[in-house]
């Protein structure tokens, strides 16, 4: 009994913590959406200039089979573009930070390459591979590629020279260093990396769908578009946006399982500059 | 004068040697030079025939200015860098790769954040192959030694900069290696820190005994922690003298107060004088 009260007293403290820190930012978007609402209805706005938050969502609702087929369609293309992204980047960065001549030759020109504006070749892929499901998955790949790559071959090089040093006195073998601490002192940087990637993933998806597609949500966007149903465009704007925050945070739940100790070195440092 | 009391610092050491084996000195630069070169610049001479015997069991200090190549002696006992010239030996060995058969303290912890304190002291042996199991309890005893005993589960980000470098102690020592090489191992502590961590490293190593080679900036820390204090010059790095050191240990806080300790410091701040490391007034101020 009195357990069971301890606890339930603890996890009212959980939600009032979780409110505290998050009940500032609910506000402002229950708010913002109220303002919204009222504004349409007082200014008498026309609904395919701005819908009131509640056409957007009964519209949804009653057209919701069509979205969900297609963002699965684009969930699809981002998972599969991440993944060879995150496949390719992370032994291409070992190479690099580990090899001279990989060094020489191949970073330069991937920085080189990073600063082409990406989303431009998305046409020339059309031209390559057709309308199907490869033109979006490379260019998904391509933009999640870099910042990938990038940060990883900052964090395998960011040993500390004294760390390795002290680990030269101990006679251990290179796999041994790389396993117990380069790897682990590379990980904050590489998930550093993949967070951006997938922020950047979503967005490539949408535009490889812009630019030729018969599928998948930028393909839907421009048809509601071309429609004028503007509460359908906001609709699936919302379903993107929500598609990009499951992956990002899916990103940054592994990064908590795999690093707890960076995560909680962030928050220590957060509180000591509050 | 100078050349006179290395003489008989010399003198003094090869005497010991008579006394046999047991004299032998376990660390031994012969005629050490340390060049660095480096593309499109001057060569950079960090040591100049530089000749040292460390007898076994001794606590020397090497004191000198930055860029006298003080760290880079330390490194070459480690064989973490390689003499040009002449020869270093550890227990009768030549140096020509990475030693094992040592534990090393730098002046920033080094420790590995993903890692507790414990975790932290026995990295060493899982480096070393060795199963970690079989050192925990020597482990929280040292750390306990060192005045961790409650924080043997805390991350370094939740330690102060004392308690991180005594962890880097205790890594140090776990695998009861002979020899102990510190760098500057208190230079990034406060001074009241550096005071107290510096009794506790003396009664460590009054229980061990290992051959310690710890290298400082600070003169007070050389006087009161050596048997031997090497004092050096800079650029290109030498040894300018050589100090016995009688005070006797445990060197508390008193010992700051005794003649000797006042002789001593005075003594190498003077040769820092002449050399120009300091200048200035005639009194010796400045000495830390």
């Amino acid at each position: 009994m009195a357990m069971s009260a301890s606890g339930a007293r603890r996890a009212g403290a959980a939600v009032v913590g979780w409110l505290r820190t998050r009940g500032g930012a609910i506000a402002i978007f229950a708010l913002l959406f109220l303002v919204w609402e009222a504004a349409v209805h007082l200014t008498g706005v026309k609904e395919y200039l701005l819908p009131p938050p509640s056409k957007v969502w009964t519209e949804f609702w009653r057209k919701h089979d069509a979205i969900a087929g297609a963002a699965w369609v684009t969930t699809q293309e981002i998972l599969a573009g991440y993944a060879l992204a995150v496949v390719v980047s992370i032994p291409l960065a070992l190479a690099v930070a580990y090899s001279r001549f990989m060094e020489q030759a191949v970073y330069p020109v991937i920085v080189f390459l990073q600063i082409i504006p990406k989303i431009a070749i998305a046409p020339l892929f059309i031209i390559w591979f057709g309308f199907g499901f490869a033109p979006k998955l490379l260019l998904v790949f391509l933009l999640s590629f870099f910042p990938i790559v990038v940060s990883s071959i900052a964090g395998f090089k960011s040993a500390d020279k004294d760390v390795m040093d002290f680990a030269r006195t101990t006679g251990a073998s290179a796999w041994t260093m790389f396993r117990k601490i380069r790897l682990p002192q590379a990980l904050p940087h590489i998930f550093t990396g993949l967070k951006v990637g997938a922020a950047l993933a979503a967005t490539a998806a949408v535009v490889a769908e812009f630019v030729a597609s018969d599928r998948g949500l930028g393909y839907l966007l421009l048809q509601y578009n071309g429609q004028l149903d503007t509460p359908m465009v906001f609709a699936t704007i919302v379903v993107l946006s929500l598609i990009g925050l499951v992956v990002y945070y899916a990103v940054e739940i592994v990064e908590r399982l795999a690093i707890p100790w960076h995560v909680s070195q962030q928050a220590t440092a957060k509180d000591a500059t509050l | 004068m100078t050349s006179l009391r290395i003489a008989s610092s010399r003198a003094a050491s090869e005497a010991a040697a008579v006394d046999g084996a047991a004299a032998r000195p376990y660390v031994d630069l012969a005629g050490v030079t340390k060049v660095y070169r480096r593309a499109g610049r001057e060569d950079t001479r960090a040591l100049d025939r530089v000749d040292l015997a460390i007898r076994d069991g001794e606590f020397l200090a090497i004191v000198g200015p930055s860029g006298c190549g003080k760290s880079t002696l330390l490194r070459l006992v480690a064989g973490l860098h390689l003499a040009s010239t002449g020869e270093v030996r550890v227990d009768g060995r030549i140096v020509d790769r990475p030693q094992t058969n040592l534990g090393i303290v730098f002046q920033s912890p080094v420790l590995l954040d993903w890692r507790t304190a414990l975790s932290n002291v026995l990295v060493q042996v899982e480096l070393r192959g060795l199963d970690p199991r079989a050192y925990k309890e020597r482990a929280l005893r040292l750390l306990a030694q060192v005045g961790l005993a409650d924080f043997t589960d805390r991350y370094p980000h939740e330690l102060s900069g004392g308690m991180r470098q005594r962890v880097a102690i205790a890594r140090a020592l776990i695998h009861d290696a002979p020899l102990l090489l510190m760098d500057e191992p208190f230079g990034a502590l406060d001074a009241l820190t550096r005071e107290q961590i510096r009794l506790d490293l003396e009664a460590l190593w009054l229980a061990t005994r290992k051959t310690v080679l710890f290298i400082t900036h600070s003169i007070d820390e050389a006087v009161l922690l050596a048997d031997r204090v090497v004092v050096m010059s800079p650029r290109p790095g030498r040894i300018e003298r050589i100090l016995d050191i009688h005070l006797p240990r445990p060197r508390g806080l008193d010992a700051r107060r005794s003649p000797e300790f006042t002789q001593a410091t005075e003594a190498i701040t003077e040769i820092f004088l002449a050399r120009g490391v300091l200048h200035g007034t005639a009194t010796p101020i400045g000495k830390e």
